[in-house]
């Protein structure tokens, strides 16, 4: 019984045969419709995240599987006190999978530490979101076909945006990958991440001027300023507007760059941009739902 | 300045002078009912001063904490005033409960009865993680 917490629970071997059974699936959908017959996914959303959930659901649904569980808190017994390790454990009653969001950072850890069965951490506060990254990673390889030897523009709020950790963590490992992390001084990496990128010999510059390194990116990976992390409003309102991608920043973008964003997207990226060949946020999310149906039934063992 | 030598106990000494205190409340020494004694700025050779710590009972110290608050101790244990075994002290690869996460947002803040675990990250600094939230011991992030 195997949970994944961290997208760093995947070797790059298994990250690799997750991208390849993705693809299988995008090529012959049909052949998995009915893999995950009779089996029962739980989705305990301590938090809401439409997008992330109905993506489990739909994964889970286009695997002929069912789906239990809860969009918020209050519909939960956590609202009555109950700690994460007994929701797990009761939980584990019921279904064969869980996938869980929950506010506080180490939750699915708790849940994986006494679940009897897999869990997915769907998302812990600023912390770990493994899935979105498996999103990324097979947006990235669908689109400049290789994972290796790509710069990588992180943008906007790199200290509490908890899918830029993930990726990475995740992308780190694969060699010749280098990232410039875009953002103003207060949203920064946090000194674990970026020590982790040291001892790993992982390049990475910081910059506050998104169109000065613009032409030298692969891939650029926006990333919204999000109201929810942020004790104080002002904070907020002062940070939120400071990087929106615009059709004039990126002329002199490379012509292959990718543009991916983990949505919801607020304002950071005009409109104008969706119809740019290289706006990737919206096959970000169709591939995020194959490499969910990949993760459960690597999870679920099912053949 | 004299204190009793002991019979049957424990002497943590080469202590960094000033880490006293902050052992005795982590070992909760208070908590003993025999002789403690805590020596601060002894002179010392080597150290020129350190602090020593005293106890007159048999004691299962906590190695851990030992460990992570001033790696470079050595606890004697002594048994009819005599010397018997002298332990040498190593980063601990985890400690439980013996610090607390201090993210407002780990899951250790709000779930009962989760044991507090940190992670030895980085042996030459000696940083410890939370085990739940990677957040730095001693850091709120």
């Amino acid at each position: 019984m195997r949970s994944v917490i961290d997208i760093l629970d995947l070797s790059v071997e298994e990250l690799d045969g997750l991208i390849a059974t993705a693809c299988d699936i995008i090529e012959n959908p049909a052949k998995y419709s009915e893999k995950c017959h009779g089996k029962k996914l739980a989705t305990l959303f301590f938090e809401p995240s439409t997008r992330t959930r109905l993506s489990f659901e739909a994964a889970m649904y286009e695997l002929g599987g069912h789906v239990i569980g809860f969009s918020e808190a209050q519909s939960s017994s956590a609202s009555k006190g109950e700690s994460v390790a007994d929701t797990a454990k009761v939980i584990s009653c019921y279904a064969d999978i869980i996938a869980m969001r929950h506010p506080k950072e180490g939750a699915p850890l708790v849940a994986a530490m006494n679940a009897t069965i897999p869990v997915i951490n769907a998302g812990d506060g600023g912390h770990n979101h493994p899935t979105q990254t498996l999103a990324d990673l097979l947006t990235i390889y669908r689109e400049m076909g290789r994972l290796d030897n790509l710069v990588i523009g992180l943008c906007g709020d790199l200290k509490f945006g908890r899918t830029v950790h993930s990726l990475m963590n995740a992308m780190s490992r694969y060699p010749g990958v280098k990232f410039v992390l875009i953002s103003p001084e207060e949203l920064k990496v946090p000194g674990y991440v970026k020590h982790a990128m040291d001892e790993k010999g992982v390049a990475f510059e910081e910059t506050t001027d998104l169109e000065a390194v613009m032409p030298t990116l692969d891939i650029l990976y926006m990333t919204r300023v999000q109201r929810e992390r942020f004790f104080n409003e002002e904070d907020y309102l002062r940070l939120k507007d400071s990087y929106i991608l615009t059709p004039d920043k990126l002329e002199n973008a490379k012509k292959k760059m990718a543009i991916l964003h983990p949505l919801p997207r607020v304002n950071e990226i005009a409109v104008a941009i969706d119809n740019d060949p290289r706006a990737c946020y919206f096959k970000q999310v169709a591939n995020g739902k194959y490499m969910r149906m990949a993760l459960i039934l690597k999870l679920l063992e099912v053949q | 300045m004299n204190i009793d030598s002991i019979k049957n106990g424990i002497v943590i000494d080469h202590i960094t002078a000033g880490k006293g205190m902050q052992l005795y409340k982590l070992l909760r020494l208070d908590e003993l009912d025999c002789s403690v004694a805590l020596i601060k700025n002894a002179a010392s050779r080597k150290m020129g001063k350190k602090d020593i710590i005293k106890i007159d009972a048999e004691f299962s110290v906590n190695m851990d904490i030992l460990g992570y608050v001033d790696p470079d101790v050595t606890v004697d244990i002594i048994r009819d005033g005599n010397l018997v075994e002298k332990k040498e002290l190593t980063l601990p690869e985890r400690l439980t409960n013996v610090i607390r996460c201090k993210n407002p947002r780990c899951i250790s803040s709000t779930e009962q009865e989760l044991p507090h675990v940190f992670l030895l990250s980085d042996p030459a600094k000696r940083v410890y993680r939370c085990m739940y939230c990677e957040t730095k011991a001693g850091s709120a992030r």
